[in-house]
């Protein structure tokens, strides 16, 4: 019958109250996925505390499909550091890291400027049209530990939502018709 | 029980927890090197020194930068970024850190050098008070592994001046 036999099989076995539970073991594990989300959220003070590298911009410190660890922790941002931040009306954010920081005396409020390793200028360029300046509010996180190409998955998945879906169907699939 | 499927999943949740306690493994590991690295910093010459436009003071300097990095590098590296950044305080910032040079060094042979840089990026000040300004050179380092944590250290080298008057060549 060979696997998908198996699977169609196993589906045409099923009864209403083993259906039931199969539901509910999907439930738990999308929930579970979600709490550990927003337990690392809460861990990390990062709004998301992990992303995957979409630019080359990095380059060759970090390619595209690599996963970045982000903390947001309390200590001021200085130079050097590999942050992840948003522009206003942009809507995907960038990771590059800081060259310039001036912090006033009194507010303790910061002006930042960063550049990715990979571009030949600042991102000026990058802002929105007259900022000079990152200030904190811009800044989701710092990079702070990094894991090789596990991010390509989502990249495929983004680019070519076929896959995806399929992806998605077949793993429902498994969890609807296991039996153990 | 044992279909298919079964021993596939097993077989994949296996190798993946083996691979991801490998990299943990890797990172961990960078813990027991102590790296010992050494730099020296001159500023060879000021070859411009005015006030821009906006009132900003600007500086344009060449630098003679030696450092041995190689202590830094372990099997887990995968490249050192190291920059210069000019690190000042002034009446109204607490702190001014301005990156005047970088390098990406991706391999161990490459991390003991010697350059004679001018300054990558513009040492510009947020106001006019560059003149006679006493500031500390400081070479930052960040270490980038294959896999796991980031590391980034600093060596501190005070005791630069800037000039008390602005220069026009």
């Amino acid at each position: 019958m060979g696997f998908i036999g198996d699977q169609i099989d196993s589906l045409k076995s099923l009864k209403v109250r083993q259906a039931l539970e199969q539901v509910i073991t999907l439930g738990m594990i999308v929930s579970s996925a979600l709490i550990i989300w927003k337990f690392l959220m809460c861990v990390t003070g990062s709004e998301s505390p992990v992303v995957v590298v979409l630019s080359e911009s990095m380059e060759p410190a970090f390619q595209r499909g690599d996963i970045l660890f982000l903390r947001m922790g309390e200590d001021p941002i200085r130079a050097g550091e590999i942050v992840v931040f948003n522009i206003d009306r942009r809507e995907i954010p960038i990771v590059h890291r800081v060259i310039k920081v001036h912090e006033r005396n009194d507010t303790k409020d910061i002006d930042v400027l960063t550049k990715g390793d990979n571009n030949d200028q600042d991102d000026r360029v990058l802002y929105a049209p007259g900022q000079q300046w990152l200030q904190h509010q811009h800044i989701m996180g710092r990079a702070v530990g990094f894991l090789p190409y596990v991010g390509y998955v989502t990249i495929i998945m983004t680019e070519n939502p076929i896959i995806k879906y399929a992806l998605i169907g077949a793993l429902g699939l498994l969890a609807i018709t296991s039996k153990d | 029980m044992h279909s298919f499927s079964y021993r596939a999943n097993a077989l994949l949740t296996f190798s993946l927890t083996i691979l991801a306690l490998m990299c943990a493994m890797a990172s961990l590991t960078d813990n027991f090197n102590s790296p010992s690295p050494t730099a020296t910093v001159q500023i060879l010459n000021v070859n411009r020194f005015q006030k821009r436009s906006n009132g900003d003071d600007e500086v344009a300097i060449t630098l003679n930068i030696s450092a041995d990095l190689q202590s830094l590098f372990t099997w887990n590296t995968k490249q050192v970024f190291v920059f210069l950044a000019a690190e000042y305080t002034t009446p109204k910032n607490t702190l001014n850190q301005v990156s005047l040079w970088d390098r990406i060094i991706p391999t161990k042979e490459e991390a003991k050098f010697s350059v004679k840089p001018k300054n990558k990026y513009k040492f510009i000040d947020q106001g006019s008070n560059l003149r006679g300004r006493d500031f500390n050179m400081t070479l930052h380092w960040h270490v980038m592994p294959k896999t796991g944590k980031m590391f980034a250290d600093k060596l501190v080298l005070p005791g630069f001046r800037l000039p008390e008057s602005y220069s026009y060549r």
